[in-house]
């Protein structure tokens, strides 16, 4: 799966959990560009995210994620991997 | 809209029921649920006649998602929840020096959602029996004394967790036995708290053991979130808590399920009984596949005892349904079921029949078919009727078991004899049918009756009928026990309970008035009855009596309200029948009065005992 695949899917899971249509995610996106993305949200767009994937985050991953990009690179490497 | 259009709209509802069969029923899809709740949520809140409840949630640990799951899932049984959310682990201080919030917020459920990340104290391994005796008491009373305070101030119904077992073992398996261990300490703490449920009748326990157990204790425990959020349990089974709790709840209001509607072949039994013939059918101790619905028949008939009532909607002729039933290796027999609908109707059109004949609601029904093309068609006609997935024997009873259909928060005296209840009014149908006046019926019937004051005996079959009649029910105003409590010994209600009986048998309490005295006029908060004794006159014996208890307290006027729900139509016109007038109709609402003094009795069939 190449990157813009992960995006388009990874997209569709934002769209559903913050049901958005308007969401478009790129590399710099962060919790401040949707309004509904508070830490407690967050929990739940990990788990929405892992079921997509069908891979597992660790604490480390977690903590240090910065924006969507770097969410991207994790997918990417894990399922590519 | 062209016809084209129309057609697939159409179809896209049906999509969207099946969506919400299989998501909002066990085994659903958790991360479907979390990640579409907003969506879901929405679709649910058209959901016509919710009733509205506060409901607020002490946590010892993060909530926020216990609370959005919880919120679907009652939605989906027609209760509208409003939160009160406790700061993060705030549980004690709010329980016990309350705050402003919470005590306006007047909770009619109060949920404690703890866990043992809550206990604070473990038993050490240099401590001796005494001493951990005392630190059980000790943890134990923290509880108690929220309990205590709750109930006092609120008067609500609590739900408590109990506590899961610890992830690890320090004393390996010692440490379920040996007074210093974990899981052996969570297991005497968790009797105490059952000991105390046992006692309070408004008072349940949320059994998080049995649920974490049951979804797996290392997955159920992943460390991930509680360190990453402070949630007690992974997120994705956050879905399973919050149904269990919704279970509890819709239980306590009412909405259980009461009766099987069962579907024959390849659901009671392996094979086509019509095709193979009963020898021929898979059922009883000898093979796998026999053992497998013979456990499910005795499951079943497991039920009954509970006063479930057990019913038979099978597309065969009549004689090979019985036929199969009687194969003397099942658990069920014919005389198991209260209706036998064995023809070639739709299964739907039986549905609404046997709803018809047992005066139930068809939503309070749990059909049981191994063949999703028939659960659809009965699910189109009723989105709220229980609907199992029955996918493969193997799972048909943890699927049924798994979903709390018949969460017992109330279980009677009355409901141990449910069954025969049922079983005499089917003998009632018949004798009716060799009548051509209904009167002439109706004294054969030979009825007596007894009208009172609430005395202490029924008070709790009272609550009972409070908050399972849903059709002969004027203002659905439900109440608890405590409530109940209340109105029976204080001087300014008029309390009535009404029991019949006939040459059939004793139908016990089934019909109850609640009213309160302003001066001269009485209002009635409540009135009631069961939908076994429709249609006997029982309403007018109550009415007269009523009537002679209120000129007794110096009454020259009832008032009587209508508040319409989805389900109690058949009385909208009661008032008007009895001889009231209406005097104010809000949207439906509506008030009525009747004088006194020009009341004439109604009953002419019922003896009523002095």
């Amino acid at each position: 799966m190449n990157r813009e695949e992960i995006y388009e899917r990874l997209n569709r899971v934002f769209r559903d959990v913050f049901d958005d249509d308007s969401i478009c995610l790129n590399d710099n996106t962060t919790s401040s560009d949707i309004e509904d993305w508070d830490s407690l949200e967050h929990i739940n767009l990990i788990v929405a995210v892992e079921g997509e994937f069908k891979i597992k985050f660790n604490m480390k991953e977690v903590t240090k994620m910065k924006n969507v990009g770097e969410m991207v690179d994790i997918i990417e490497s894990r399922i590519n991997s | 809209m062209t016809k084209n259009k129309k057609l697939s709209y159409n179809l896209n509802i049906i999509k969207e029921r099946v969506i919400f069969i299989k998501e909002l029923q066990y085994p659903f899809d958790s991360e479907y649920l979390i990640k579409n709740k907003r969506k879901i949520k929405k679709e649910l809140l058209l959901k016509p006649g919710l009733i509205n409840k506060n409901i607020a949630i002490l946590g010892g640990s993060t909530t926020s998602e216990v609370k959005n799951m919880l919120e679907i899932f009652l939605l989906n049984y027609g209760i509208k929840p409003n939160f009160y959310e406790s700061e993060y682990n705030k549980y004690y201080e709010d329980a016990l020096f309350g705050n402003e919030e919470l005590d306006e917020f007047k909770p009619d459920i109060i949920y404690i959602h703890t866990s043992n990340r809550n206990i604070l104290n473990y038993p050490n391994i240099k401590d001796n029996e005494k001493e951990i005796e005392e630190l059980l008491n000790n943890e134990y009373l923290r509880y108690e004394k929220i309990w205590e305070k709750l109930d006092n101030k609120f008067k609500a119904v609590i739900i408590q967790n109990n506590f899961e077992y610890p992830f690890y073992r320090l004393l390996g398996n010692k440490d379920v036995y040996d007074y210093h261990g974990h899981t052996n300490f969570i297991n005497r703490l968790n009797e105490k708290f059952y000991e105390y449920a046992r006692c309070h009748s408004n008072f349940f326990i949320n059994d998080l053991n049995y649920l974490a157990s049951s979804y797996g204790l290392d997955k159920w425990a992943n460390q991930f979130y509680w360190h990453m959020y402070k949630y007690a349990l992974e997120v994705p089974a956050i879905p399973y808590l919050a149904f269990n709790i919704a279970n509890i709840i819709k239980s306590i209001y009412g909405k259980n399920k009461k009766a099987f509607v069962l579907d024959l072949d390849n659901t009671l039994w392996g094979g086509v009984v019509g095709d193979d013939g009963a020898n021929a059918l898979a059922i009883g101790p000898e093979v796998p596949s026999g053992q497998v619905y013979l456990e499910f028949q005795e499951y079943l008939k497991a039920h009954k005892d509970l006063g479930i009532i057990l019913n038979i909607n099978s597309k065969n002729e009549y004689e090979n349904a019985l036929a199969g039933l009687n194969h003397p290796a099942g658990a069920l027999k014919p005389d198991d079921f209260i209706i036998i609908k064995a023809n070639w109707e739709p299964k739907n059109r039986n549905i609404k029949s046997i709803a018809e004949e047992l005066n139930l609601g068809a939503d309070s029904f749990v059909f049981a078919d191994d063949n999703p093309a028939e659960r659809l068609i009965v699910y189109n006609d009723y989105p709220d009727i229980g609907l199992p997935l029955m996918d493969t024997p193997e799972n048909f009873i943890r699927n049924i078991d798994h979903n709390g259909y018949f969460e017992m928060t109330n279980f009677s005296k009355e409901d141990l004899k449910k069954n025969e209840l049922y079983k005499d009014n089917a003998k009632r149908s018949q004798m009716m049918a060799s009548f051509d006046d209904y009167n002439e019926y109706l004294k054969s019937l030979k009825m007596k009756a007894q009208i009172k004051e609430f005395i202490p005996l029924y008070l709790e079959r009272i609550c009972e009928l409070t908050n399972k009649s849903n059709q002969f029910n004027l203002t659905t105003k439900r109440y608890t026990l405590k409530e109940i409590e209340e109105v029976a010994s204080n001087k300014e209600y008029l309390t009535l309970y009404g029991k019949l009986e006939d040459i059939f048998g004793d139908n016990g309490v089934i019909s109850v008035i609640i009213g309160h005295i302003k001066e001269k006029e009485l209002h009635l908060d409540l009135w009631i009855m069961s939908c076994r004794v429709l249609k006997r006159n029982m309403e007018y014996a109550m009415m007269d009596t009523l009537v002679k208890k209120a000129k007794l307290n110096n009454i020259k006027e009832i008032y009587g309200y209508y508040y319409p729900t989805l389900k109690n139509k058949m009385v909208k016109d009661f008032y008007l029948d009895l001889g009231f007038n209406l005097i104010n109709d809000d949207n439906g609402n509506k008030i009525y009065k009747l004088d006194l003094d020009n009341y004439q009795n109604k009953n002419k069939v019922i003896k009523v005992e002095k």
